[in-house]
Formats: C-alpha cells, sequence, structure tokens
C-alpha cells in the first residue's frame, strides 16, 4: 500500500483533460454548425444500399433508408447536445438559486424544499421521465422541463451543501451586518467561493441527462420523427445490428465519446466533488 | 437499545413518507393528461353520453382527492384497477412479469457486487498506481457510456459475429441449464457492466476514506500486514457506505433493466411498463412505477438499517 503525497498529486499533468476539451468543443461546434458541414441533407436519401458499410460516398454507411449516416449523426448533434444542455442549464440554475435562497434563509423554508426534492430525488429518474411521457406524450419542450425538474434536484443538493459552509464563514457575518440584502450575499459572498464545484456538478449533470434523452429515444419515447437525436438513430437502424452495420454502433458511440468528453474535462481541470486527492 | 430503535423508526418514518409523496407525483401525472382519460379511451367520436357513462364507471366524476384514496387503497390491498388498452386485471400482468424481473435482477446482483466489491476494495488498497487508474477509468467510462451501447457492443461480438449466444430472450417451457445460461448470458452480461462500476467506484471511495483515517495510520506505524489492516481494521468501517452504494446503484440498475429487457426482448416488468407507457395505459404504468419505486426506496432502506445496525457506536450506546 502505498501513500501518494498530495504535492506529486498535484504536479501531475492531465493531458486528458485537453483531449476531453477537445471532444466537447468538437461537439458543441458540430451542434450549432453541423447541418453546414453535413456532406448530404438530413432527409435525402444517397444510396440504394440500406445498413450499408463504410464506403467513399457514404463515410460512415448508410441508415435503413439508404440516408447518409455522417449527416444524420451532424443533424443529430443539435438534439442530443443541443436540448441537452438546455435542460442542463435550466436544472442547474433554478437549483442553484433555489439552494442559494435556501441556504441564506435556513430555518423552515430551508427544511421544507430539502425535504421535498429529496423526496423526488429518490425517484429513479428513466422511471419519472417515463410516467411523464405517458401521461402528456413527448416534445422537445416536454423532454427540457421533464429532465430540468428530474435534475434540479440533484443541484439543489450539491449546491447547498457548498453554500451552507460559506454561510458559516466570517466575511457572510460582516457582510449580514453591514446591512447587505440577501440577493447581494447570494451573488457577492457565497457565488464567488463554490462556482468551480457548482460548474463540476454542472459537467455531471449533463452526462446523466444527455444519457437520460438519448435512453427516452432509445425506447421510441423521447424525440420524436422526423426529428433524430443520436439516441433515435440507433432505434430506428436497430435491425442493422444484425448484420453490424455502423449505423447501429456510430450514433451510439458519438454519445459515448461526448459523455466520455465531458468526464474527462471535468476530471482534468479539477476534481471531482468529494476526491480529497482531486485537487 | 432505545436511541437505536428511536433511530431506526425515525428512518422507517422518512422512508414511508417519501413513498407517500411519490404516490401523489405518480397519481398527478394522469391529471396531467390533455383531455379526459374517458374521451382518450373512447376516442372522439364517442357521444357525450358515452364518455359521461364512462367517466361514472371510472369515477371520473369524482374530486381528485376522492380518486387518489381508491387509487391508494387499490393498490394496498393489490387490486390496481384494469388495464386501458385489454381490459385485463393490472394485478394479473404484473403477476405474470414481476417474477422474470426479479430473477434478472437477482442474477445481475449476484454476478455484479462480488466482482465490483473486489475491483473495489483492489484499487482502494493499491491508489494512486497503474491498476487503480486503469480500474478508474475503466469504470467512469462504464457509467458514462449509454447501456444500449454496451448491449448493442455486446450482441455484435457475441452473437452477431461469433454466434457464441442468442441476442434474443426466447421464453421456451422447458429447457436445459445450459440452455437457460445461454438465454441469460447477454442480458446480464449488459447490466453487471454498468452496475459494477457503480458499485466498485463507490467503494473505492469509502475505503479510501477509512484509510485516511489515523486509526488506520496507527495500524500501520504498528505493522499490521497489509491484507489484515484492510480486511479486519479498513473494510467493517467501510461496510455501512459500502452497502449503502450496492443499494444505490439499484437505481442505475434499474434504469439498465429498462434498456436491457427491451433490447433483448425480456419478457419483464420494465418491458411491460415500457410497452403500456408507448399505448398510454395509465392504471398499468402508475402501478409498475409504484413497484419499482417501492423496491428501490425498500432497498435503500435496508441499506440504512444495515448501516446503523453495523456502526458499533450506534449499537452500544
Amino acid at each position: 500500500m502505498s501513500i501518494a503525497s498530495p504535492a506529486r498529486l498535484r504536479r501531475r499533468i492531465r493531458p486528458a483533460g485537453a483531449i476531453g476539451l477537445a471532444i466537447v468543443l468538437f461537439w458543441v461546434v458540430m451542434a450549432v454548425f453541423g447541418p453546414f458541414l453535413a456532406p448530404h441533407g438530413e432527409g435525402s436519401v444517397v444510396s440504394a444500399q440500406v445498413l450499408d458499410a463504410s464506403s467513399r460516398a457514404a463515410l460512415l454507411g448508410t441508415d435503413y433508408l439508404g440516408r447518409d449516416m455522417l449527416s444524420r449523426i451532424l443533424f443529430g448533434a443539435r438534439y442530443t447536445v443541443g436540448v441537452a444542455a438546455l435542460a442542463t442549464v435550466l436544472a442547474s440554475l433554478s437549483g442553484s438559486m433555489l439552494a442559494l435562497w435556501a441556504a441564506t434563509n435556513g430555518g423552515w423554508s430551508d427544511a421544507i424544499v430539502s425535504r421535498l426534492l429529496d423526496a423526488l430525488i429518490s425517484l429513479p429518474s428513466l422511471l419519472f421521465a417515463l410516467v411523464v411521457v405517458a401521461a402528456v406524450g413527448s416534445s422537445i419542450p416536454i423532454l427540457v422541463l421533464t429532465a430540468a425538474v428530474i435534475y434540479l434536484p440533484g443541484a439543489y443538493r450539491t449546491v447547498r451543501a457548498l453554500a451552507v459552509n460559506i454561510v458559516a464563514m466570517e466575511f457572510v457575518k460582516v457582510a449580514r451586518a453591514r446591512g447587505e440584502g440577501a440577493f447581494y450575499i447570494m451573488r457577492a459572498e457565497i457565488l464567488p467561493n463554490i462556482v468551480l464545484p457548482v460548474l463540476t456538478d454542472f459537467g455531471l449533470r449533463f452526462i446523466y441527462v444527455v444519457l437520460l434523452l438519448s435512453g427516452l429515444s432509445f425506447l421510441g419515447l423521447g424525440i420524436q420523427p422526423p426529428f433524430a437525436d443520436w439516441g433515435s438513430l440507433v432505434r430506428e437502424n436497430i435491425e442493422g445490428l444484425a448484420y453490424g452495420a455502423p449505423a447501429v454502433i456510430m450514433p451510439a458511440l458519438a454519445i459515448a465519446t461526448l459523455t466520455i468528453g465531458v468526464n474527462l474535462m471535468i476530471d482534468g481541470l479539477h476534481g471531482r466533488p468529494g476526491d480529497p486527492h482531486g485537487h | 437499545m432505545a436511541p437505536l430503535v428511536r433511530l431506526l423508526m425515525a428512518r422507517l418514518a422518512v422512508s414511508l413518507l417519501t413513498l407517500l409523496i411519490v404516490s401523489v407525483l405518480v397519481f398527478m401525472a394522469t391529471e396531467l393528461l390533455p383531455g379526459d382519460v374517458a374521451q382518450a379511451v373512447l376516442g372522439q367520436s364517442a357521444t357525450p353520453e358515452a364518455v359521461a357513462a364512462l367517466r361514472a364507471v371510472m369515477h371520473l366524476d369524482q374530486p381528485a382527492w376522492l380518486r387518489y384514496l381508491t387509487w391508494l387503497g387499490g393498490l394496498l390491498t393489490l387490486h390496481p384497477g384494469h388495464s386501458l388498452v385489454n381490459d385485463l386485471p393490472v394485478a394479473q400482468l404484473i403477476g405474470s412479469r414481476l417474477p422474470n424481473s426479479l430473477l434478472l435482477a437477482g442474477l445481475t446482483a449476484l454476478v455484479a457486487v462480488p466482482v465490483a466489491l473486489v475491483l473495489g476494495i483492489t484499487a482502494a488498497v493499491w491508489r494512486g498506481g497503474a491498476y487503480d487508474r486503469i480500474v478508474g477509468l475503466l469504470t467512469v467510462s462504464a457509467v458514462s457510456v449509454p447501456e444500449f451501447l454496451v448491449a448493442t457492443l455486446a450482441v455484435l461480438v457475441f452473437a452477431v459475429q461469433r454466434h457464441w449466444l442468442p441476442s434474443m430472450f426466447y421464453e421456451m417451457p422447458d429447457r436445459s441449464a445450459m440452455q437457460l445460461l445461454r438465454a441469460f448470458a447477454l442480458p446480464v452480461m449488459t447490466l453487471s457492466f454498468v452496475v459494477i462500476a457503480q458499485i466498485a467506484r463507490m467503494t473505492r471511495a469509502a475505503l479510501i476514506n477509512v484509510l485516511d483515517s489515523s486509526y488506520v495510520e496507527m495500524a500501520v506505524l504498528k505493522g499490521v500486514r497489509p491484507l489484515r489492516l484492510v480486511l479486519l481494521h479498513a473494510l467493517p468501517n467501510a461496510l455501512g457506505p459500502i452497502v449503502n452504494a450496492v443499494a444505490l446503484s439499484v437505481s442505475f440498475l434499474l434504469g439498465g433493466v429498462i434498456i436491457v429487457e427491451t433490447i433483448f426482448n425480456y419478457p419483464g416488468l420494465a418491458k411491460l411498463m415500457v410497452d403500456a407507457v408507448t399505448t398510454r395505459d395509465m392504471p398499468l404504468v402508475q402501478a409498475c412505477a409504484m413497484i419499482f419505486c417501492t423496491a428501490y426506496l425498500l432497498l435503500v432502506l435496508l441499506a440504512d438499517v444495515f448501516a446503523i445496525l453495523s456502526n458499533p457506536r450506534l449499537r452500544h450506546r
């Protein structure tokens, strides 16, 4: 058993973080400019060979209708990356704001909000989403809202745990004694001290949202045709699995590169929360 | 013994309260339905009289809180109503699928938990080394990859290219042990993959927490052998968090079960629920959701009780 010294761990350079950052940036650019860079249109049939292997005309093969997979994936980036990013921003922003408010106020409001959100967190996420989709159907606004509600309690919990420690600090007491309002204390005293772990939490939550939404799409209960995110692409080409068509594997791999990329980025930029040796 | 009992009772009360809130949320989902269930069942062309009659039969003319109590009572007495699609009793539909899902989950736990514990413990012991970093990278990748990627890759390798295992789960009345093993191999393998990663990560974190404490340092300085140190000094104190990790990873198991049962066409409860969501068969969806949530909360509760009981400071007070 070796006991690693903190200094040595701190000095270790993390090239994995740079790789992760590059992957994530790549997909963000594709989410914005993908449709302009795609060699073919989203719905245009380019080959009579369906579920074909990679060829010069279609670099990642063709799908079950003979459409170009590369173009389909590039077009799908905005649904997978964009919709998940939107939901994550919504969850993290509202969760953080609620947490800051609860931590600064304390007392009953804190107890009630915490208790309620704890109940929400104990619902397995895919299950919750399934119930909502069964009740109100599936559209992009509903998916964004559902994912945001599902991951709000997690963001709340993380930020509250961080903020409660800061609220107990001397400089917050000083600000209170100066007569500063609750909003000023949240923004100027607490937020700057927790921004890094909150960003890490945002990244992790983004991964969960991507996995949740693509899982739903894979079940046929997420983003509906004619739009297709990467989860839908796996679903619609699933019969190609019997021939090992790239149309099934490539969209799934795209999701994997995105989520692993975010993970590497988080690990490389700074440690994950709760990891004492991460810094 | 009194404070311990009080602690356990408080924990039980929290679980029951959570389950109650969950049941309200699940019930409220039906209320979100645009329009009316009776209208949805009969379709747009139904006469107002027919809709009104069905509303009365389904008690839709009663206030929401009364219907909630009726629904909750039905669940508790194991009579959760009838399916909107084929009018079969929900209890019968669930009863035929539940054992299959339990079998799948049980087999997965049997495979995953021991492997995960060994991986987590060894990674914690050799922390910072190459082995630890490889295990860390593999487990992080495994938890951040969608389950259907793992499943499709497994099918591609073991069923399509090698023809070792069947890519679908077929029900056969009586099959040999070998056939059964082959049928379950891919679903269990896919599920285990994600669950192992989750439990291993949390086990490593829990054990490292304990290894960092001063009593372990004392034991090292005293010259306790590494194996004895980990198994007899550190592990007992990490047991609570580890059991908790195992229970929490059930939530990942659940998400995985939904995907895996669909991919492999496995006749379990999760597949039943996904089909019910597709046909918007709300009574069935609600009952399935409540079963999953109850099972999940029960496991977390058991883990917490175990953690409380395994803590000598609470036991001998």
